[in-house]
Order: C-alpha cells, then structure tokens, then sequence
C-alpha cells in the first residue's frame, strides 16, 4: 500500500472525456453534479431576471419624479427583484454549490437520496415559471414587498382568488419545500456519507458551513412555512390570523417571517464563507489559519442565528427588554464572524499571494464584507436602528451583504471551480475585467444607499425629494456598471465552455478530495473510496491526505 | 508520519465502511420529523401567543369546549402507540400474523379517532372564520388531523406489503419509519389537546 502525497494530487493527470452530454442538463438526472450544475444555471437566468428588475428600480430613481414606470408596477418590481433574487438567485446557486461540492468534498459518490435531490431541483423552475406568471393575473405580480407584512400583503384591490399575492406564497411555499428536501438530504449526507476516515474535524470549512447552514434551514423554514399557510389562509378563506380590522395579530406574522428570513442571511452566507475559506488557503499557499475554531464558529453562528429575529422589530412595538436582548444576541454573531475574518487575514497573512480571478473575488467580497458586518454591528444597536429603520441605510447594508459578499463569492466559486465542472479553463482576462466591473459597480451603486439612508430617505419610495437626488444619480450608475459587469461574465463563461483551455485535474494545486479526481468528475466521482488519513488544508507540510488502497 | 500506521488505519477504515443504506433513510426521516415539529411548534407559539393576548377569546356564545369525547378519542390514539409498538416487535420476531392483527387494530384506533374528530367538527357552532380562535382551533386539529390520516394510509400500505413474500425479511426501514411517525402523530396530539381543551 502506497501513500498519496500532497505533491502527488497537485500534478497533472490523463484527461477524461466529459461524462455528460449537454442534454443530460436538461432531464431528470439523479447525479449529483448533474443536479448541481442545473441548480447553478437556473440561478444564473434568474439572477438575470432579478437583474432586469433591479434595472427598472434605478432607471426609476435616477431622477426624483415618479416618470419611469407607474407606481403599481414599481411596487411589483422591488417586490420581485427581492423575492427573485433570494430565493431564485442566493439559495439555488448556493445549494448548486454544495450539490456539487459536498459528496466530492467528503469522498461520496452521491447525495444520500439521488432522487430527492432531483426532485428538490426541479421545484426550483416550477417555482420560478409560476412566480413569473403573475405579471399575468389580474392586478399584476405582489406589491406587498418581499417581506409581504400583511396587513398591505392582504390587499386584493381585483378581488379574485388567483392574486399576485397568492401566488407569490405559492411559489415561496414551493421553494421552501425544496429547501427543506435539500435539508434533509444535506445533513443525511455529511451525518452518514464520509469517506473513511474523513473525521468531522477533517472536512473542509465549506461542507462545515453548508452543515451548518442546512442546520438552519431545518429548523427556520418550517415556522416561516407556518406563517405563510396562516396567511395564505387569510388571504382565500377568509380566517383573520394576521388581520387587526377582525382581531388579528399582524405583528406576529412579522415574528414567524423573520424567525426565518434573518438565519436564511447565515444560509446564504455560510457557504461563502465556505468558499472563503478554500480559496485563500490555496492563493496564499498557507493551510487555513486556526482550522477547528474556524469549523466551531459556523456552528456557533448556526446557533445564534436562532435568537436575533427580533431585531428586525426593534419599531414594531417590542418592548424595551426585549430589544435590549435582541440587541446583546445579534452584537454577539459578530464574536464567531469575527474569528472568522481573523482567520482568513492570518491566512493570507506573509503568504505567497497570487491574484487570480477567484482569488480576486473572494478578496473584494472580504473587503465588501468587512464594510457590510460594520453596518450591520450600527444595525443592531436599537439607537440607530431606530434612526434608520426603513431607510436606504438598511437597503445599503444587506446589499453589501448580499451582492458585496454573497454574489462576489459565488462568483469566486464559479471561476475557482469552473476547471474541475467544466473540464476547462476560463479566460483571465474576462475574468479580471469582470471582477473590476463588479467591484467598482457595487461600491458606486451601493455605497451611496449610506448617506441617503442617514439624511432620511425611505425605501421603497419611486420618487423622492430632490436634496436625494446626486447621490441616488451615482447609485443608478453603479446599477448600470453591475449590469454591463454580467457581460463578460456570460462571454468567458459561454465561450470557455467551448473553447476554453483543457483544464489539469488540479489547475490551482489545491488540496481536497475534490482535486483528486478528473475535471469533470466521472460519473460515480471515485474509482474507489479514498481513505483519508490526513487533514485539510496542509499546505506546505507534504502530510500524506489519503491513502491508496 | 509512519506509512506501516497509515496502512494499519486504512485498512481498518476500508472494512468499516460499507453505505449503511436503511441507516441513513431512518436517519433522513428523523431529520424530516424534527422539521415536521418545527412547523408545530409555529402554530403552538401562535396559539399560545393570541391565547394570552386575549383571555376571552371564545367566540360569543360559546362558553367551552366539550373534553370528554376528545380525552377518549386522546387515550385511543394515545393506545394505538403501544400497539404499533407491539406490531414492530411481531415482527422482529418474524410472526408475520400477529404483525397484521396489531397493525389492524391500531389502523382501527386511528381510524376511530378521525372519524371522532369529524363528528366533534360537525356539532361545532363555530366555523373556520369565525375569529383567531375558530382560524387556530380547525387549523390546529386540521393540520393534525391531516397527519392522522397520513400514519393511517402508511399504516394501510406496511400492511399491504406485508403480503409481498420476503418483503420483511432483510429490513423492516417503512415499518419502523411508520411506527416513528405514528408515534410523532401522538406526542403532537397531546400538547395539541392539552393547549385546546385543557387550558380553555
């Protein structure tokens, strides 16, 4: 028996023909890298679609009067954008990812239920088709705003049955059933698929976050789920859950959804941070710094996640001991994120630094993060938030959050993993171009949102007074930059994919489980099941990773 | 690092691992299960949340619910726990009939049960709409009820399959998995009785 060496996994081996044919994209595949790459294309439209939302939003704020669209469709518009962007664009792509990812991560030749893997994509288009064809019921698509707080949600101006609203909730309660499948399937597989050997504490950071984001999912989806029967129930048959004019409590709705929605920010950002944490490693060549405190924080943000709801409802009548609690909790996700953050600058710390694409991107959306967990720290403080609540201040912050960190990374991971998915290189050209774009895009569109928020301007408003009016012209700008940034995004990708450079089966010298095998993966990803008998991470101290049988 | 201990290592890790395929569905059904709950548990936090905001929440005329009928319906359902229970042990022990008897009595049970809820339902003076109290008490016993009727037709369907020679022989994953849910079923139902016709 023979070991296999650091070195020995960083060299280049025989090529393999792709194991798919590009209809197989197209059906009811049970490979989990099959899956994955659906549930990242699905995404991607739809991260377009959002876009064009996002569009008409700044065209319309570009100038103070209401002179773009009329004001119903304006509320449709960031209503969709927000619902299209979270639930079609940050989750899928991110569950893509782990797809992808986990089962080669851990040494799997599968998710534990192939087949509900499947099914749990395929709600995602039926969920985005039927979201889309609102724009063609009477009265158009929900206005109420992604959050849909009845009592505005409980509007039905046209008084029929089939609403905007309604099947805004349907689509929403579609993809949270598929959430909750992904769940079950993610944690069943890291629980009870890993390789021999592959101890918890030598899993990479990104199956440690997607665990612990799943985590999540598990136990907030299914009270977000509660509320939105109750609602849906209110809004067809009649019963008065969340109605004040017949007894109802629409504060508790507010409750049930952001007892949820404020731990699906940690979903989505866990496997970023994921992300984060396999690419600087390899860009600095340095293992990770402080390995185990880095995995423990995720679950230490997991756990937290589930007491900070309330501060969302800092104005929404809640009583002062209870915004003092919510205060302390919310501050204190700050502790494992910034262990966090610590860790990736140990890492990158004195390393030996190289700046390609990926590396590009996972560094700006460090950045964007560090500013955005800033914000977020004068969120949580009730003082401020009192100031600023319903502001563009908070629009400006969870953008940082969102496209800042969470769209720049999954753009770090789509470039970092692009050889072993694709079996070929990208172009670095477009791809540097791309990030510039992006980076100069996002601090124009969304640095901006900060001092409108601070002078008072409301979101969700198509005009506005004219005081607002230079900086909401800077914002649109960087709107229009993030858009033309998608360009050479689709054009490295679309044109890579068929003519790009054959790509080595490590072409970033990486290690992990994942790197082991052929770029693309062959169908059940490993020959035989590695034996791991080293650690991840262990750049430069050439420790056997796994041994041959 | 010695490679004589990594080889040791991983041969013993090689023969270890074998895909314990019925261990992970009953893993993934609890998982499902503790989600399940997490629903429940929203729509208790919501009863108990407009409970004591208003103290006097029963609809005009109505001055409390009748408990008598639903604690026996309770206790049936309640019963029909152990003699799932007694059906699983059955069949461990490969006794095939005694499975189907036990497995017939507690569809029996559970069947009673739904079929006592619909009359409780149709004596009701009040409806669905009739206020949040009417709202949570049919969708409480509703959503319950829905479940009820899920263990039973699963119930129906181990039992079905217990026809199919050499089904049980080598993993018995549905009937435990059913056995699982059906006893969900019950603890669900006695917070659920306790929060509506205990404490009224």
């Amino acid at each position: 028996m023979t070991n296999i060496s650091v070195e020995d996994i960083t060299g280049d081996a025989p090529q393999q023909e792709p194991i798919t044919d590009w209809k197989q994209y197209f059906s009811f595949s049970t490979d989990h890298k099959v899956i994955g790459i659906q549930y990242i294309v699905t995404a991607f439209i739809l991260f377009l679609v959002g876009g064009i939302f996002a569009m008409i939003i700044r065209g319309e704020l570009i100038t103070p009067e209401s002179d773009l669209v009329d004001r119903s469709v304006y509320n449709a518009m960031f209503t969709m954008h927000g619902t299209v962007m979270l639930f079609g664009w940050t989750f899928p792509i991110l569950t893509g990812f782990a797809n992808y990812l986990v089962p080669l991560m851990i040494g799997a030749r599968d998710m534990a239920f192939p087949r509900l893997n499947a099914v749990a994509f395929w709600m995602i288009p039926i969920a985005a088709i039927l979201l889309m064809a609102s724009f063609f019921v009477p009265g158009g698509p929900a206005q109420a705003g992604w959050w849909s707080y009845p009592p505005v949600s409980l509007q039905n101006p046209t008084g029929n049955l089939i609403n905007g609203e309604v099947i805004w909730l349907l689509a929403v309660a579609i993809s949270g059933v598929s959430s909750i499948m992904g769940a079950i399937n993610f944690v069943t597989t890291v629980v009870k698929m890993r390789a021999p050997g592959m101890t918890f504490f030598r899993m990479p950071i990104f199956v440690w976050n997607v665990f612990s984001a799943q985590i999540i999912q598990l136990f907030g989806l299914p009270v977000l789920t509660a509320g939105a029967v109750m609602l849906l129930l209110d809004l067809t048959v009649g019963t008065s859950f969340f109605d004040p004019a017949k007894g109802g409590d629409p504060v508790l709705f507010q409750h049930f959804f952001w007892f949820y929605s404020h731990p699906a920010v940690y979903v989505i950002i866990l496997p970023v941070f994921g992300v984060f944490s396999e690419i600087f490693p390899v860009f600095a060549r340095k293992p990770l710094f402080g390995y185990k405190i880095v995995a423990i924080s995720s679950l230490l943000i997991a756990g937290v996640s589930g007491i900070v709801w309330v501060h969302h409802l800092y104005v929404s009548g809640t009583p002062g001991w209870m915004r003092l609690f919510f205060m302390l909790t919310t501050m204190f996700v700050s502790v494992p994120t910034g262990i966090k953050v610590f860790a990736w600058t140990a890492t990158i710390w004195g390393g030996k630094l190289r700046f390609d694409t990926p590396m590009l991107f996972a560094f700006g959306a460090l950045i964007l993060f560090v500013f955005a967990g800033i914000t977020g720290i004068t969120l949580s403080s009730v003082p401020i938030d009192v100031h600023v609540n319903n502001t563009y201040y908070v629009v400006g912050h969870f953008h940082y959050v969102l496209y800042g960190t969470v769209t720049m990374g999954m753009f770090a991971a789509i470039y970092f993993w692009f050889p072993k998915m694709t079996g070929r290189m990208y172009y670095e050209g477009l791809g540097k171009l791309h990030f510039w774009l992006a980076f100069i895009g996002t601090n124009l569109n969304f640095f901006p949102m900060h001092p409108l928020g601070l002078q008072g301007m409301l979101r969700r408003v198509s005009s506005y007074a004219p005081e607002y009016e230079f900086w909401n012209i800077i914002a649109s700008i960087g709107g229009f930059l993030l858009g033309v940034s998608t360009l050479p995004f689709i054009l490295n990708m679309i044109g890579s994919w068929i003519h790009g450079e054959q790509a080595p089966k490590n072409p970033w010298r990486a290690i992990g489980l994942e790197w082991l095998v052929s770029s693309p993966p062959p169908v059940e990803n490993f020959e035989e099941i590695p034996v791991v008998v080293g650690e991840p991470y262990g750049y430069g101290k050439s420790e056997p990773l796994v041994a041959e049988h | 690092m010695d490679s004589s201990i990594i080889s040791e290592e991983s041969d013993h890790l090689s023969h270890e691992h074998t895909h314990d395929e019925e261990g992970s569905k009953m893993f993934g059904f609890i998982v499902f299960l503790l989600s399940e709950t997490f629903i429940f548990l929203g729509f208790f936090t919501a009863y108990i949340v407009y409970k004591t905001a208003n103290p006097d929440w029963l609809p005009a005329g109505v001055s409390g619910l009748e408990v008598r009928d639903p604690a026996i319906n309770t206790v049936i359902l309640v019963s029909s726990s152990f003699v799932i229970y007694l059906a699983e042990r059955a069949l461990a022990r490969h006794d095939l009939i005694t499975f189907r008897q036990f497995l017939m009595l507690s569809i029996a049970m559970g069947s009673y049960f739904l079929v006592g809820q619909a009359i409780e339902w149709s004596h009701l003076s009040f409806g669905f709409t009739t206020g949040v109290f009417g709202g949570m008490f049919y969708l409480l016993t509703g959503f319950h009820g829905l479940h009820v009727l899920t263990g039973i037709l699963l119930q129906i369907l181990v039992f079905g399959r217990s026809f199919i020679p050499g089904n049980y022989d080598t993993g018995h994953f549905g009937v435990n998995a059913t056995s699982i849910f059906w006893h969900f079923v019950d603890v669900i139902w006695i917070v659920l009785f306790v929060l509506i016709y205990i404490w009224q």
